[in-house]
């Protein structure tokens, strides 16, 4: 390649090229960004409580175990979809009483299964919670998961 | 060694392998936490020792890449480090950083506070002040090592290295935004994740290979910076881009599914790049350099990041394939050879370059670096092979026939037996690494520090 091309050429290449790219990429978030705020999410549901949800989640670390819309830890089934699993998506108060029913039973203690630790919340943090992952089975993933398996 | 202040590397090197075996033992719990998962189940649960395996993992790289500056920037700029007195606070601002949140993690400090308490986003559970820290630490770094590069000659490979470094501090800035909105919050949060690892740190890893391959081939110059602009030229070109391919399931438009897959295809350009680089340079170099443990750790860097980052990043890459592979063990595969073969044996190389020279040790140790070079990589690419295998499995299963994640799991302890081995190997030889280069005084080798060239005459190693 030593004849094609000189070190400063390659070099404006290179800084010509990714200012393109990243001007590129700008516009793209951009638009991206205005169609997270907008289209893709219930946006009226977006309330304190769905934010209280999600500082939970986040304060207990779940996602070093689980995945969520399958980015995380793989060590535990995918969260995103999980009121869609238990079928109480569209029940608010089923999914809180049916969260708090299972994450009371924790840990199982079985040999050999994988645990899931007792955290002790309360019932308030349990409603948070289960509308936080309600408003996330609600994303517009593009048809993510293939099933409801996650 | 050319310039004293280099020395300031090798506190930053000795940190660095520290934080290396502490991330590859919690490795080995998770590891073990896999196949009998009672395990600790109470005192130290998969998520904290997960935490702590991610966290040491990129604090430790982030050492290795100051040290490394450290110990460039000086024989680039051909003068020393403005203030060696900065750049050892900049250490002890980190060693504070890195004490404080492992108590936080280990002990579930200040549950919650937004300042104090552990924060919860893969790879950013860092506290607040944690955050803050880093931030402060790497600006002390840009100015000091700005500073000594302004006043001194400027080279290509100083020029990237610094860019890359400024770049990485300024995307760092995006994990402090976290919004309730989890579809904002994860397509910011790649902004730190993904443009770092295949965008901005390929620079470094680039500007790095290319200081060694200068060091220790002989090569002219004006060739290696040319190759470099290339290589960072194309690793731009795709990789910002090629961010794409983590937007298709999060929430993000659907344009991104064509996007990502065009550009992140071409990611493995800049890879195939640097590997070719490194051969070529071997292959066209006058001088044999008498570290041999350092030019493996080079070549093995480069060849390991393109299976890795460009093959097994381009093998889930393109949307029809990972919407079934999306957040399998197809993906914890990736991750570790790609982290393993791109920045891993990049800082291990410069360490196995420096060290020596840093403690006027010579003729330098080889063998067992080398032995240890075999077995961690060895173990690494067993791990991945049988990761694979796991994930390729576990996608038909839950991905393709629809069973349940736990009852999946119940399919797989085979593979996760042979990750627990594979893991003990490279546990052992990151201890061998260590050993190695801490500890022996002398080597049976012929004695250094000379480098013979291929025409016959010799000189100083440098
Ligand atoms: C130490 C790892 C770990 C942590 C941390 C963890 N989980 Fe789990 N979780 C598991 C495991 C393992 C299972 C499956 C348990 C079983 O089936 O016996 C599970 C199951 C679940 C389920 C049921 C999934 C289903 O498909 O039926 C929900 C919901 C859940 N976890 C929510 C959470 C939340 C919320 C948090 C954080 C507050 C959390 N988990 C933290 C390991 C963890
Ligand atoms: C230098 C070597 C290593 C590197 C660079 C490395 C890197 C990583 C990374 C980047 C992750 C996050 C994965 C992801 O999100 O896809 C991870 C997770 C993990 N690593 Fe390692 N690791 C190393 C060594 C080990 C070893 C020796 C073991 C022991 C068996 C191990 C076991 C694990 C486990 C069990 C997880 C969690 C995966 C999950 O979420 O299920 N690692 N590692
Ligand atoms: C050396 C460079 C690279 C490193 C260190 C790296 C590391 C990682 C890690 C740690 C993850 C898991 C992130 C998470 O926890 O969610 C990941 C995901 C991914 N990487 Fe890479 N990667 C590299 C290069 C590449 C390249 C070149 C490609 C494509 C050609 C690629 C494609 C992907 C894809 C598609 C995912 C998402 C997987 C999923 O959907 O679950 N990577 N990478
Ligand atoms: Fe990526």
């Amino acid at each position: 390649m030593s004849d094609i091309m000189t070190k400063s050429m390659a070099r404006n290449v290179f800084y010509g090229g990714s200012l393109f790219f990243i001007a590129i990429f700008g516009v793209l978030n951009v638009h991206s960004h205005l169609y997270a705020a907008n289209t893709a999410i219930d946006k009226a549901g977006l309330n304190e409580s769905v934010a209280a949800g999600k500082h939970i989640w986040e304060k207990h670390a779940c996602v070093n175990c689980h995945t969520i819309l399958g980015e995380g830890a793989y060590f535990a089934p995918e969260v995103g979809n999980v009121m869609v699993r238990w079928g109480v998506q569209d029940d608010p108060a089923a999914a809180t009483e049916a969260l708090k029913s299972w994450m009371d039973a924790m840990p199982t203690g079985i040999e050999g299964r994988r645990q899931m630790p007792q955290f002790n919340l309360s019932d308030e943090e349990y409603q948070d919670l289960a509308n936080f992952l309600i408003w996330t089975s609600k994303i517009n993933t593009q048809g993510w998961p293939p099933n409801e398996a996650g | 060694m050319k310039y004293h202040t280099q020395r300031i590397a090798m506190a930053y090197f000795v940190t660095a392998m520290a934080l290396f075996a502490v991330q590859v033992t919690m490795g080995l719990i998770m590891g073990w936490i896999y196949v009998s998962p009672n395990f600790l189940s109470e005192l130290l649960p998969f998520n904290i020792a997960r935490m702590l395996h991610s966290n040491s993992l990129i604090v430790w790289l982030l050492l290795g890449f100051f040290g490394s500056a450290y110990y460039m920037i000086p024989e680039e700029a051909e003068r020393e480090i403005y203030s060696p007195k900065l750049a050892y606070l900049q250490l002890g601002i980190l060693i504070l950083g890195t004490a404080g949140v492992v108590v936080t993690y280990l002990f579930d400090l200040f549950q919650g506070n937004w300042l104090l308490g552990k924060q919860g986003r893969e790879f950013l559970e860092q506290p607040t002040w944690v955050k803050i820290g880093i931030t402060v630490a790497a600006l002390i770094f840009l100015y000091n090592v700005t500073m000594t590069v302004l006043q001194g000659r400027k080279t290509a490979i100083s020029n990237v290295l610094l860019l890359g470094l400024w770049a990485l501090a300024l995307l760092w800035l995006f994990a402090f935004y976290n919004p309730s909105n989890l579809v904002l919050d994860k397509q910011y949060w790649w902004w730190v994740v993904h443009l770092w690892v295949e965008g901005v740190w390929e620079l470094i890893m680039a500007s790095i290979l290319a200081f060694l391959m200068l060091k220790l081939t002989g090569v002219d110059r004006e060739v290696v910076e040319k190759w470099l602009y290339v290589i960072v030229a194309t690793a731009l070109f795709s990789g910002i881009l090629g961010t794409g391919h983590h937007y298709y399931w999060i929430g993000l438009p659907a344009y991104w599914q064509w996007i990502g897959s065009i550009f992140s295809s071409f990611e493995i350009v800049p890879f195939f790049a640097m590997m070719s680089f490194a051969f070529v340079m071997v292959w066209k170099g006058r001088r044999d350099h008498p570290n041999k443990a350092a030019l493996l750790w080079s070549l093995g860097c480069s060849v390991l990041a393109f299976f890795g980052g460009g093959v097994w990043g381009f093998l889930h890459t393109l949307h029809g394939v990972n919407y079934y592979t999306h957040g399998t063990q197809i993906t914890a595969a990736h991750g570790h050879l790609a982290f393993y073969g791109a920045y891993v044996c990049l800082i291990l190389a410069i360490i196995t370059y420096a060290m020596p020279i840093m403690r006027n040790r010579d003729p330098y140790n080889q063998v067992l670096n080398m032995a240890s070079f075999w077995l961690m990589s060895g173990g690494m690419l067993f791990m991945t092979f049988v990761l694979t295998f796991a994930g390729t499995i576990q996608t038909h299963l839950q991905r393709v026939e629809g069973n349940y994640y736990m009852d999946v799991q119940d399919a797989l302890p085979l593979f996760y037996w042979m990750r627990f081995g594979a893991g003990v190997a490279v546990v052992l030889g990151a201890v061998l690494f260590i050993w190695s280069v801490m500890v022996p005084r002398r080597e049976v080798v012929t004695a250094g520090p000379v480098q013979s060239h291929k025409d016959g005459h010799i000189e100083a190693a440098e």
